[in-house]
């Protein structure tokens, strides 16, 4: 080991990847998922790989490995080069002293990536005796170390206990332990922090980084997430379509990024400042990587194409300071175009217009003491034992016109706050009323006819459309249920129209969901819930499942129809930058309640309940303003059993005795900025 | 796991009661009268009002169903009207044949199905994968009654290896078994097969990869047993698809097992056996039901421990 840092401790190349092709054979085309990549990761640093969904990021990864699916997937070309090895020409017998012992893995999704009928302790320890000569004793001892050095309290139990008995957080510890067990010299993270909270994605980069501090260990993340990538990286590539399209230290690349398709990804991020504009889209989607490109991959989607870029491959172009584009821009042989189109135009000013609208401020959706508890049964004959008070005396108000954000970590009961409203869950306590009718009063066949009042958009488009119906049929259901549109003529023209206000096309409406893209599948779930005309939509993160710039087009969107059509949101989240650009109020929850609720402005530039200060600051962001992250000791309690006194004490650094006794009462710091904690008693 | 078990012997307890009932009222439904069968339908009034109450059937129904579980619970079946044998006694004489036989068959299942899914799954597409396919595609198709006697033509007849029927000889179960296990196999390494693929698909079999672990050793510790979970669902209900199976089997084969006894005693018109023969049927599909949540519970550390600690 010691040996191995001091080779790692000089600096150089650690892995050198030049030319890699990886194809995949369908039975009737050739899909070039990587396609020639070229990079080098040097001892010891962060090498992130940037880029959306499909780019080829997570097969580039795994061809490092040798692990492509096969026989579909091969890799055809290129080379590898671990020091002065070439992994592609190493057999497969070789290549497992390679994988888990030099180069290590870990994946997006922890829930899935351990072996759910074997205990943790094992599955760690078989990659410490698989690399090393330790007898069953010392491996355990080693296993029992790694525990305790990934974070996990209490290893000694840990070691017996299964996967499901584990949080996310927990488990992603434990595949970083089996990573570190051969003590590799390149640990490969394929957005390793995607499926967590905020928090505890916060938590896990802070271990990743200590780790590598301890081992001099490189990193290559993977990962679509630009804060992420600020927070992490030293360099940075951006993927795109199959190629790496730009390379760069990561100063260079935050302040002065090169490539058109880098710049678009930083203007669709949304931010607090770009509130009154639209987003920056990315027009039409990823090509197909079936074909023989003639020209550039990005240029029907670029805003600075011109000739050359549909006939001509760009060569990579060095700029000056180290990094690198694939970019007829940068290339001195091109004759630049004299205009360069100005995208800015197209902003419009929306904000605006909707402070006029509503300046006068009428409530439309009235919450209060709402309560939703799930009683916990036990037994041959099913006894109420307890209650997963998912919910517990909440209350809110929605505005006319306006967008009130519910924000919170998983398994805190927004989503089941947005059931409540909608009375898919029927409410235990409280009042539920949307102008002057109290829906949890409603007999079932009253609250049908209100149902078109309040309509849904859910977070998964994948899954949330019957993949037997067409899309007229899916936009049309609730039509007809409601009674609304007129006859089937008129309906169909509403459609069409509906189609068209959400930007897709009429013709649009005899096809199937599964041959739409994930943002196109949005826009027909919001079509679907427009098409009774409702007051209120509850969105339930319905841009989570979405790559950034595909989300800045539903969020455009989603503002648009809002100024158009006075719609009213209720925005369930945990992106708390996507708060920041749509939302006018805020409800922060923990634990079944709200503890801070205010406007945006008060709430985010002067949080002041401990745990909405934590959770803005584990957000990683592009800007380096080197604010602390503040870290939160441990994960959220079940709701089944929460916390005596303010739930949140446990893992608040200013918990007073006080704290541990009782709730804390809502405290009004304005007029609309409320706080529940005693710090400001 | 304790109360897991509880929870389950519980209802297996009410539902052994609501099958034992079911039995009896079934029985006293079925038109004809066990009285006129066993005097014959020129017997005098009085010589059969005379047995109907030396059988106790002029009492209430229900009285009648309370005596007989009264009479279940303590394991006595009463006295087949044919033979005049206490049932207990005749039941125990048939069990082990019945247990040999579905056990080795169970045996054959397994021993040809794992190796047979495994294969196939493995080698998805190829050669050995058709050739696994169809062989088990036959093994479904063919029903036990012309299974048996081609067993029979080529083994006994043909080749004169194995004994043509009975129970005379310990090879004698060889056929039978193999007759009543190869339906079992096929379906079984369907399943494996079908599941392998599954499992060799997901995201932990791929972190194993990564941690330089061998082909062999991926397979054996981390497909397999997650392989076995819902196979062990299926063996559990095939093995009741096993006993009905059984019935024809031991027909075919002369195999003195509770199949052929229960056939015999329909015959005869002999209700007390007929009766019992069917009550041990059920329970024997509840208790492997039992047996199967047992094991499946062991299997797999998510039913044992609950989910969510």
């Amino acid at each position: 080991m010691a040996k191995q840092n001091s080779k790692q401790n000089e600096p150089g190349p650690l892995l050198t990847v030049t030319g890699l092709k990886t194809w995949f054979e369908t039975s009737d085309q050739t899909v070039r998922a990587v396609d020639g990549v070229d990079f080098t990761i040097n001892k010891g640093e962060t090498f992130a790989l940037l880029g959306e969904s499909g780019c080829g990021k997570s097969m580039t990864s795994l061809s490092l490995m040798r692990l492509v699916p096969e026989p579909a997937g091969r890799i055809v070309a290129g080379s590898v080069k671990l020091h002065d090895e070439d992994l592609l020409q190493h057999t497969e017998k070789q290549m497992r002293n390679v994988r888990g012992k030099r180069i290590a893995m870990i994946f997006q999704e922890p829930m899935t990536s351990l072996n759910p009928v074997l205990t943790i302790g094992r599955q760690i320890r078989e990659t410490v005796s698989r690399h090393s000569r330790f007898g069953d004793f010392s491996a355990k001892k080693r296993t029992l170390e790694l525990l305790e050095a990934v974070g996990i309290p209490d290893p000694k139990r840990r070691y017996e206990e299964y996967p499901h008995q584990l949080s996310g957080g927990m488990k992603q510890r434990v595949m970083i332990a089996i990573a570190l067990a051969g003590d590799p010299e390149l640990l490969i993270a394929d957005e390793p922090t995607t499926a967590l909270d905020v928090t505890i994605q916060a938590q896990v980069l802070d271990l990743l980084k200590k780790l590598q501090k301890d081992t001099g260990m490189a990193i290559m993340l993977i990962t679509h997430d630009l804060g992420v990538v600020a927070k992490m990286a030293d360099r940075v590539a951006v993927m795109y379509a199959g190629q790496i399209v730009e390379q760069a230290d990561r100063n260079q690349f935050f302040s002065n990024p090169q490539h058109p398709y880098s710049k678009k990804l930083f203007d669709s991020l949304p931010t607090m400042t770009k509130r009154d504009q639209h987003l920056a889209v990315i027009r039409g989607s990823v090509p197909s990587l079936a074909q023989v490109f003639k020209g550039c991959r990005f240029e029907p989607r670029c805003d600075y194409a011109w000739d050359v870029c549909r006939n001509l491959v760009p060569r990579w172009c060095d700029t000056n300071n180290g990094g690198g584009a694939l970019c007829h821009l940068l290339d001195p042989e091109q004759e630049r175009p004299a205009k360069t189109p100005d995208e800015k135009t197209k902003a419009v000013e929306t904000e605006a217009v909707i402070r006029k609208i509503s300046a006068a401020k009428t409530q439309l959706l009235h919450v209060d003491g709402l309560k939703i508890h799930f009683p916990v049964q036990k037994g041959l004959f099913k006894r109420t034992v307890g209650f997963v008070k998912a919910v517990d005396d909440l209350s809110l108000e929605i505005p006319k016109g306006k967008t009130l954000a519910l924000v919170g970590e998983s398994g805190c009961g927004k989503t089941t706050v947005g059931k409540g409203i909608l009375q898919l869950v029927r409410p235990t306590a409280g009042c539920v009323k949307l102008e002057d009718v109290q829906l949890n009063r409603l007999k079932p066949k009253e609250l049908r006819g209100k149902r078109r009042d309040v309509q849904i958009i859910f977070q998964d488009p994948f899954s949330s459309m019957n993949p037997r119906m067409m899309v007229k049929d899916i936009i049309e259901e609730g039509m007809i249920a409601q009674k609304v549109g007129g006859d089937a003529k008129q309906r169909e023209t509403r459609v069409e129209e509906l189609l068209e206000q959400v930007g897709l096309s009429a013709e649009h409406k005899l096809r199937y969901p599964h041959e739409f893209s994930g943002g196109q599948r949005q826009r027909i779930c919001i079509a679907r819930a427009l098409a009774v005309e409702p007051k209120l939509i509850i969105c339930d993160e319905p841009t989570s499942a979405l790559d950034v710039s595909v989300q800045a087009q539903i969020l455009n969107l989603l503002k648009d129809l809002q100024v158009k059509l006075g719609l009213s949101y209720l925005f369930i989240t945990h992106n708390l930058s996507v708060v920041e650009y749509l939302a006018h109020e805020i409800a922060v929850m923990y634990l079944g309640r709200i503890v801070e609720y205010g406007q945006v402005e008060e709430v985010m530039n002067n949080p002041m309940h401990p745990y909405t200060k934590a959770l803005l600051s584990a957000v990683p962001t592009i800007e380096n303003d080197g604010r602390e992250v503040i870290k939160l000791r441990g994960e959220m309690p079940s709701p089944v059993n929460p916390p005596v006194g303010c739930h949140f004490n446990p893992r608040c650094a200013h918990a007073k005795q006080k704290c541990r006794n009782g709730y804390p009462d809502p405290h009004a710091v304005t007029e609309t900025h409320k706080v529940r904690c005693f710090l400001y008693d | 796991m304790q109360h897991f078990l509880i929870t389950r012997l519980a209802s297996a307890a009410i539902v052994v009661f609501g099958v034992t009932s079911l039995v009896f009222f079934m029985i006293h439904l079925i038109p004809g009268d066990p009285v006129e069968v066993m005097l014959g339908e020129s017997a005098r009034v009085a010589d059969r009002e005379n047995l109907r109450h030396a059988l106790g059937l002029d009492r209430p129904v229900l009285v009648q169903w309370l005596d007989y579980l009264y009479h279940i619970a303590r394991l006595d079946f009463g006295v087949s009207l044919h033979s005049k044998e206490s049932i207990t006694s005749i039941l125990l004489m048939h069990i082990p044949a019945t247990i040999e036989l579905t056990l080795i068959a169970l045996l054959f299942a397994i021993v040809i199905s794992l190796p047979l899914g495994i294969l196939a799954a493995l080698n998805k597409n190829s050669g050995w994968d058709r050739a696994a396919m169809t062989v088990s595609l036959l093994g479904v198709s063919i029903p036990n009654f012309l299974m048996g006697p081609l067993l029979i033509l080529l083994f006994s007849m043909y080749l004169g290896w194995l004994p043509v029927s009975g129970r005379d000889a310990p090879e004698s179960v060889i056929l039978p078994a193999l007759t009543l296990g190869t339906a079992m196999a096929a379906i079984l390494s369907r399943m494996v097969r079908a599941t392998l693929l599954e499992v060799i698909n997901e995201d932990y079999i791929r972190t194993a990869r990564a941690k330089g672990l061998s082909r062999f050793r991926v397979i054996l510790l981390h497909a397999l047993p997650n392989t076995l979970l819902p196979v062990i669902t299926l063996l559990g209900l095939q093995l009741g698809a096993l006993l009905a199976g059984a019935v024809i089997t031991e027909v075919v084969f002369s195999w003195p097992g509770i199949g052929q006894l229960t056939i015999d005693a329909i015959h005869k018109r002999d209700y007390p056996l007929v009766q019992s023969c069917i009550l041990l049927i059920s329970l024997t599909y509840v208790l492997v039901n039992i047996a199967t949540d047992i094991l499946y519970c062991v299997a797999d550390p998510r039913i044992r421990l609950g989910q969510e600690s």
